[in-house]
């Protein structure tokens, strides 16, 4: 049976009528248009399908739709709103784009964790990036990358 | 006609479950133990759904009733008090990590959620669901069992507790009745020493294990008062290494001791090959791991001689 989910997506109210088998990437990306998450692995293994939930980073390739009813969720699209992050201006000078299929988890993490004001080593930044996976292997320009828009932000790293 | 299935990678590339089901979002455990006991087996309850919206999606389970327990209050919390630690069900792993309670007091426990999946995941995934999906991998069980922690299960016939070394039976296959929801995980102080550890070896940062250890010691006067010992993913169920447990009680703390008796282990576990490893290769890491885990509780407790 249908199900009609109200909720915050990126600052505003929004309305959907939903299946409850259908999956909030389906939701966001097929029926709000909101493609910036990226659908890869399925099955909550690579984060390219991060959101935040409550501000949280989630996996939506995992979440039913049903469950955010009455909660805000916010994707790539609502965290870069004002423009480019300080994480994406720091990913595009480090160069450390190359399919860019997984950015878009990357950029919600980086958004949450410089949010979080977490003081990071770079141990610790890749702890907090294990579940984001990228297949082209450019972790050492991601993790620059990160360093950089840390320390923009008069934070240690 | 036989029905044509998908192979599983197509399966995986779904964003909507192959599979149609009814779904309950109950606000009070009253509703949720109501609905359970009507639907029966056919009813599933979703925690995080890190583990059960995986296997839906895999068609590994296809329930007709879906109960999402996320909207009842009450069952997140992580309390201390003199004679235990109690933790709800809902307690989300991301929790855990931020407890001051687990990280001072329960640190095996503290080690396993370290070593547990990624942030995201760790923010969706439960403890709960970690006991009752029941993995021989599960990262929770073999802490747990180290401080022979109970869980607590009701029903509308009223609440069982049940000893965490009796809750697992098999793989996936747990002592919760179709109609029950486990709702607390109760730790008794008596069994939680600071000397105590977990240590695991997976193939990548987020994986399941291919082998773990805990293991939860007390001292007096140098010598090995209490030793408990538990493995993950090296026989059917979560496992206590009962003989290297009861050869090392009132020897020495000494890691020389420990090393002497560790071949007992192989009377304790039942490994299997499978894609994460081999039978033969999880008998001998277990060995490593168990010490391993001995020398970081010895640490905790101050130091440790060789
Ligand atoms: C990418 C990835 C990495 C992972 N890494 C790890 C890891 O490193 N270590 C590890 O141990 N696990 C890991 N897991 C598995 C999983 O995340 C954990 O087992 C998790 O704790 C399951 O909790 P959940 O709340 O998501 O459970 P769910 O998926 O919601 O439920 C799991 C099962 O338990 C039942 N259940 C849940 N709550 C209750 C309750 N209160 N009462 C009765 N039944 C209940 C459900 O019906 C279901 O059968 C990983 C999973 C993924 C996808």
């Amino acid at each position: 049976m249908k199900r009609v989910v109200r909720f915050k997506l990126n600052g505003e109210y929004v309305e959907a009528e939903v299946e409850p088998n259908e999956l909030l990437i389906n939701l966001l990306r097929d029926k709000l248009h909101l493609t910036g998450t990226k659908y890869v692995c399925g099955i909550g293994e690579c984060g390219a399908c991060t959101v935040l939930i409550d501000g949280k980073p989630v996996l939506s390739c995992i979440t039913l739709a049903v469950d955010v009813n009455g909660k805000e969720v916010v994707t790539v699209e609502g965290v870069s709103k004002d423009g480019l992050t300080p994480v994406q201006e720091a990913l595009m000078e480090e160069g450390a784009i190359q399919c860019g299929y997984c950015l878009p988890g990357f950029v919600v993490m980086g958004e949450y964790l410089l949010k979080e004001r977490m003081e990071v080593s770079e141990e610790e930044l890749r702890e907090a990036l294990r579940g984001n996976l990228c297949r082209c292997t450019g972790y050492v320009n991601i993790v620059k990358a990160f360093k950089k828009a840390f320390e923009k932000r008069g934070l240690k790293s | 006609m036989s029905e044509v299935r998908p192979v599983p990678l197509n399966l995986r590339n779904s964003r909507i479950l192959p599979i149609r089901f009814e779904y309950y979002e109950p606000t009070s455990l009253d509703e949720a133990l109501e609905l359970l006991d009507k639907l029966g087996e056919e009813a599933k309850v979703l925690a995080g759904g890190t583990d059960l919206i995986v296997k839906m999606k895999m068609r590994a389970l296809e329930p007709k009733h879906l109960i999402n327990l996320k909207r009842i209050p009450n069952l997140n919390y992580i309390v201390s008090d003199s004679e235990s630690i109690r933790i709800g069900a809902l307690t989300t792993w991301s929790d855990l990590e931020k407890s001051d309670i687990v990280k001072n007091e329960l640190p095996a426990l503290y080690d396993a959620v370290k070593a547990m999946g990624s942030l995201q995941i760790r923010n969706m995934a439960t403890l709960g669901g970690n006991i009752c999906n029941a993995s021989p991998a599960a990262d929770s069980a073999p802490p747990l069992l180290v401080y022979d922690a109970k869980v607590k299960v009701v029903s509308k016939q009223g609440v069982r507790v049940i000893p965490l070394t009796e809750f697992f039976l098999g793989p996936g296959v747990t002592a919760l009745r179709s109609n029950e929801v486990l709702t607390e995980v109760v730790i008794d102080k008596h069994n939680v020493s600071v000397g105590s550890a977990f240590v695991k070896i997976s193939r990548v940062a987020t994986d399941l294990a291919i082998a773990s250890a805990a293991v939860m010691i007390k001292l007096k006067d140098g010598i090995l008062e209490d030793v408990k010992i538990a493995l993950g993913s090296v026989a059917p169920t979560p496992v206590r290494a009962k003989s290297l447990e009861a050869a090392l009680v009132g020897r020495p703390a000494k890691l020389e001791e420990v090393k002497q008796y560790l071949n007992l282990l192989e009377k304790d576990i039942k490994p299997i090959d499978d894609v994460r490893g081999t039978a033969w290769y999880r008998r001998e890491v277990s060995k490593v791991l168990v010490y391993d885990a001995f020398l970081k509780a010895l640490n905790r407790l101050g130091g440790c001689s060789l």
